[in-house]
């Protein structure tokens, strides 16, 4: 090997590989990426950088190396959404309510990496926590997408940004963006509603939710509790299995967590999807799609079909009502979780002459628009005489909408196949400001997982007119991660791997 | 019996109901690992999930659980096999969360019941609506700096009961002895120590009332946080009178929460119904529903110690008590136990009643001027066992048992009643040579007073002083009779 970009082009299994041949030092590759880091700032997918404890990560590596003790993850550099919390590091979910918290506490997931010998960049860029699809609505500022349109100006001279440039997607934006630019060998996101398979979408990179469960929640600052759920995203499948076998696991601090093996879901990439049923759900074909978007869908459709799987047409009736009980059961739980952020025992505190304006003051300067709106949303959902009409109604649909998929896997269907995104990245600043529902729309494909708990993976499948990514979602069994990372593999290798020049390295 | 209250226009009917909050009796909080030791310097027992810390998130305290599931077996009450954790919302600076996690619609304990034994020797039982298990909220400290409030979380995360009785509450007697004895249940089960003082236990107390007769119940006030037996009774009464003042003037009761001040003996409004929260509950999504099988209920209920009811009936039955001393006995536990170790010393039956009697006179006289119960003094079973065994051998009169005691008290508090008797040669005198000297001295000292008891036998009674004098109280004093009455011939 030699030079710095060479180094950061690896995925995670080729510098594995690397590595293990000393063809490298884990030294050396964090290196680079720091190096790529700082060539990129002008994309703002990082929100701080901790070089200092990334070169001390890796030379623990190397040690580990030399001597023969490798462990799973050993010097692969990851970026971490700004959403996990990091013992020493400062944690703050992209909001200025947190200030410069910094936690004394290291979150489960994140723990297990740093325990299988990964490497920590820093932390990424997201929606302020994790509301938003665009990563706009981050204290930090929006997200670059590393993609452009064709014949766009962005960029034109290294290292500026003309024209209008596009967002990686939302909540995880910093980590889609950084795993697109080859800012980090894989990262860490979230997704309550979409949070990781749409920005993987808008990048051209993988992204998985994995099964409610799956991931601890313990140590992520919470959003939605019963739709948050953690998972990697990676520059392709084998990667995020890679990774999402570190994340996963059993938490006795985490209630929710569920207690059941964790596969070696490498191993599930045999290239074979043989003797599995796909189903393909006429709900998800929306009046007024884009064609494109039919079209990469029959492609997906056709390339499962020649690997041979069995393609069946099923019907999930309650898809259309998931948007809405989403953006009720969302916001509800929201409304509750950030009620914590109250100026009294860290983050942001505004004086504000009595208890009631401290609170009023410090949530009004600490929040941002979108945050404020959803915590509204939630406090009335919840309120005395509309909880029922509100809040049980959405439960109840979430109820219809899990029976919706328990009745196709029943009836044999081992994973469901969908388009992961309406559109491709859109430009910052162009959506959703007059009206929000046109930025939540954005969700349409996605938001029925969250709230039926199953597992769903991105997979890049192809670039549209405007040269830009578009991906495939598959919806699995609950606990199927296996299912989808086959049936995701089959595709990236029919479908290719998708990167975007370094436009903006000066 | 129902407590009639007379108004300016007539008689007025009482109706109570209350919500007791007792703090479960376990080493760490309901959702945290965090210690919930009395008196530690503030915000010293506080975990990253109490002080509701970015991320962390709540665990069941099987503990608290299992105690509650305990306390709802010991309140005769329905354990509800799947029960869940909801979200109270509300902003106060001493709740860090921004919600209370409490039960909602389903409880862990369903509907049971208390019986009372009243002074009068009636006997009622009050329903219970429901237990539910919560976090109790962290204290604000308003007093200790000229512009701010400081906050002190060791409270904060702490399970709580909150025991709901049914309106079945008729008079201030009966408040004060359902609290009296809600606590000697909990002690019994050791769920909460019941110590009110250090706000293990407290009450909120609703109060209505309404004309006698009347089916209908009243608009009722709820008096939060009252925390004392008898703050409970003045409280009632003051509220009651106030009710029944306003609705004799044809005003109209507003339902509302009031505080009882203590000082000055009254309550005070706190907030209208118009002012109430709106708590938004709603189902903790960070929680799993609270299940368990039957199989865990009644390994539960097979370890549960026998019960103040229970215990009382069999001391009546076993011992032969009056209900009046089982009741006293059986109100702590640690006084039965104390009793039954007295009854049973030294692998030797000895008479119950007697112990009884010494237990809840004597000693319980010292206890009291101690503030301490009986069990907490010095003076062991055994000591009781042997003074109780001293008498019936004969070895002691029970006068001179009392004198023991009060040796065993105030000078030799841990020796054995047999060896004070002995050393201070208090053996009671049963040679009749001895007491016939002493009988003859008497007689030969006072023969006008020979004379006049053969006129009047009742004078015997001053020949016995007499003679017990001489002998220093030792006679024993049927012997004393026995010769006195030969020798008057009388």
């Amino acid at each position: 090997m030699s030079g710095a970009n060479d180094l950061t082009a690896l995925t995670i299994a080729e510098a594995r590989e690397g590595l293990a041949a000393k063809s490298f030092t884990a030294h050396e590759l964090t290196s680079a990426y720091l190096a790529a880091i700082e060539k990129a700032r002008v994309l703002n997918a990082y929100v701080i950088e901790t070089p200092e404890k990334a070169l001390a990560m890796a030379a623990e590596s190397d040690r580990r190396l030399a001597s023969g003790n490798a462990r799973p993850l050993e010097g692969i550099p990851l970026g971490i959404k700004d959403l996990f919390c990091t013992e020493g590091v400062r944690s703050t979910a992209c909001s200025n309510i947190l200030g410069g918290f910094i936690p004394p506490y290291e979150s489960t997931v994140t723990s297990q990496l740093w325990r299988d010998g990964a490497v920590m960049l820093g932390k990424l860029n997201c929606d302020e926590f994790a509301m938003g699809s665009s990563n706009e609505t981050s204290a930090f500022g929006p997200v670059v997408n590393p993609w452009r349109r064709t014949g766009s100006n962005v960029g034109t001279n290294a290292g500026t940004l003309e024209g209008t440039a596009l967002v990686p997607g939302g909540s995880s934006g910093g980590s889609a963006a950084a795993v697109a630019a080859r800012l980090c060998a894989g990262a860490t996101a979230t997704d309550t509603g979409g949070s990781i398979r749409q920005p993987a979408a808008f990048t051209g990179t993988v992204g998985i939710k994995p099964t409610y469960g799956r991931c601890s929640r313990w140590g992520i600052v919470a959003f939605a509790s019963s739709l948050d759920q953690a998972g990697p995203i990676a520059r392709d499948v084998r990667d995020a299995a890679i990774m999402l076998r570190s994340m996963a696991g059993n938490d006795e601090r985490d209630s929710t967590a569920v207690d059941t093996p964790v596969p070696d879901y490498e191993k599930a990439l045999s290239g074979e999807v043989r003797g599995l049923t796909i189903g393909i759900p006429k709900e998800y074909r929306l009046d007024g799609m884009a064609p494109e978007i039919e079209a990469l869908w029959q492609q997906g459709i056709a390339w499962l079909k020649e690997a041979g799987a069995k393609i069946v047409d099923i019907s999930l009736p309650h898809t259309k009502y998931a948007l809405p009980a989403y953006y009720i059961v969302a916001p509800a739980e929201a409304s509750s979780n950030l009620a914590r952020y109250d100026g009294v025992r860290y983050g942001l505190r505004e004086q504000g002459g009595d208890i009631t304006g401290m609170y009023e003051k410090t949530r009004a300067r600490g929040f941002g628009k979108e945050v404020r709106r959803r915590i509204m949303i939630g406090t009335y959902v919840l309120s005395a005489g509309y909880y029922d009409a509100y809040y049980v109604k959405a439960q109840k649909i979430r109820t219809l909408i899990k029976r919706d998929f328990d009745l196709a896997f029943a009836a044999g269907v081992d994973a469901v196949l969908t388009p992961a995104t309406p559109s491709s990245a859109f430009g910052i600043g162009e959506k959703g400001s007059a009206d929000p529902v046109e930025m939540y729309l954005n969700d349409i494909f996605t938001v029925t997982v969250n709230m039926a708990g199953l597992p769903g993976i991105a997979i890049p499948a192809g670039l549209d007119a405007k040269g830009l990514p578009l991906a495939l979602q598959l919806i699995g069994r609950p606990f199927a991660e296996e299912t989808l990372f086959r049936c995701g593999d089959v595709i990236e290798r029919a479908a290719g791997r998708f990167t975007p020049p370094a436009w903006w390295t000066p | 019996m129902n407590q009639i209250i007379k108004g300016a226009t007539g008689d007025w009917e009482l109706v109570v109901g209350m919500e007791v909050h007792a703090q479960v009796t376990s080493r760490s909080k309901l959702f945290s690992g965090a210690s919930t030791v009395f008196g530690a310097e503030p915000n010293a027992n506080v975990s990253l999930v109490d002080a509701a810390m970015p991320g962390m998130l709540p665990v069941i305290n099987e503990e608290c659980v299992r105690q509650a599931i305990r306390t709802g077996l010991g309140l005769k009450a329905a354990i509800n096999n799947r029960s869940v954790f909801d979200r109270k919302n509300y902003f106060y600076p001493d709740l860090p969360q921004g919600y209370q996690i409490s039960q909602y619609k389903s409880p862990i304990v369903g509907e049971g019941e208390v019986s009372l034994d009243l002074a009068d020797g009636e006997s009622v039982k009050i329903g219970i609506e429901r237990l539910h298990l919560e976090q109790d909220a962290g204290k604000s400290l308003h007093d200790q700096h000229p512009t701010m409030s400081f906050v002190d979380l060791n409270r904060s995360g702490i399970a709580l009961m909150e025991i709901v009785s049914r309106p079945d509450i008729r008079s201030t007697e009966q408040a004060k002895a359902y609290l009296t004895k809600m606590r000697t249940i909990l002690r019994y089960l050791g769920t909460c120590d019941g110590d009110m003082e250090k706000g293990s236990m407290r009450a909120d107390v609703n109060v209505s009332v309404r004309r006698k007769g009347d089916p209908k119940l009243g608009t009722r006030c709820e008096i939060k946080n009252v925390n004392s037996i008898r703050f409970v009774g003045q409280a009632i009464e003051y509220e009651a009178r106030r009710q029944i003042g306003i609705l004799e003037d044809g005003g109209k009761i507003d339902q509302e929460t009031r505080l009882y001040d203590a000082g000055k003996g009254e309550t005070r409004s706190m907030r209208s119904k118009e002012e109430a929260h709106d708590y938004r509950y709603f189902p903790d999504p960070d929680l799993l529903p609270l299940e368990f099988d039957d199989a865990y209920v009644e390994n539960i209920r097979a370890a549960l110690p026998e019960l103040p009811d229970a215990k009382k009936a069999r001391f009546i039955a076993d011992y032969g008590l009056t209900p009046y001393d089982a009741s006293v006995l059986t109100a702590e536990k640690e006084t039965a136990d104390y009793f039954e170790a007295a009854v049973t010393s030294g692998d030797k039956k000895r008479d119950a009643k007697q112990v009884a009697n010494w237990i809840n006179g004597d000693v319980a006289a010292f206890a009291n001027s101690q503030n301490v119960s009986v069990s907490a003094t010095h003076i062991t079973p055994a000591q009781i066992a042997s003074l109780v065994d001293l008498i019936a051998e004969g070895v002691i009169s029970g006068k001179i048992a009392k004198d023991v005691l009060a040796i065993l008290i105030n000078e030799e508090k841990s020796a054995d009643p047999r060896e004070v008797v002995e050393t201070r040669a208090l053996r009671q005198v049963t040679d009749t040579g001895a007491i016939e000297a002493a009988i003859d001295q008497v007689i030969a000292a006072s023969p006008d007073k020979v004379e006049q008891a053969k006129a009047k036998p009742t004078m015997l009674g001053w020949f016995v002083g007499q003679v017990m004098k001489q002998t220093g109280g030792k006679a024993n004093p049927q012997t004393v009779n026995d010769i006195l009455k030969a020798k008057l011939g009388i």
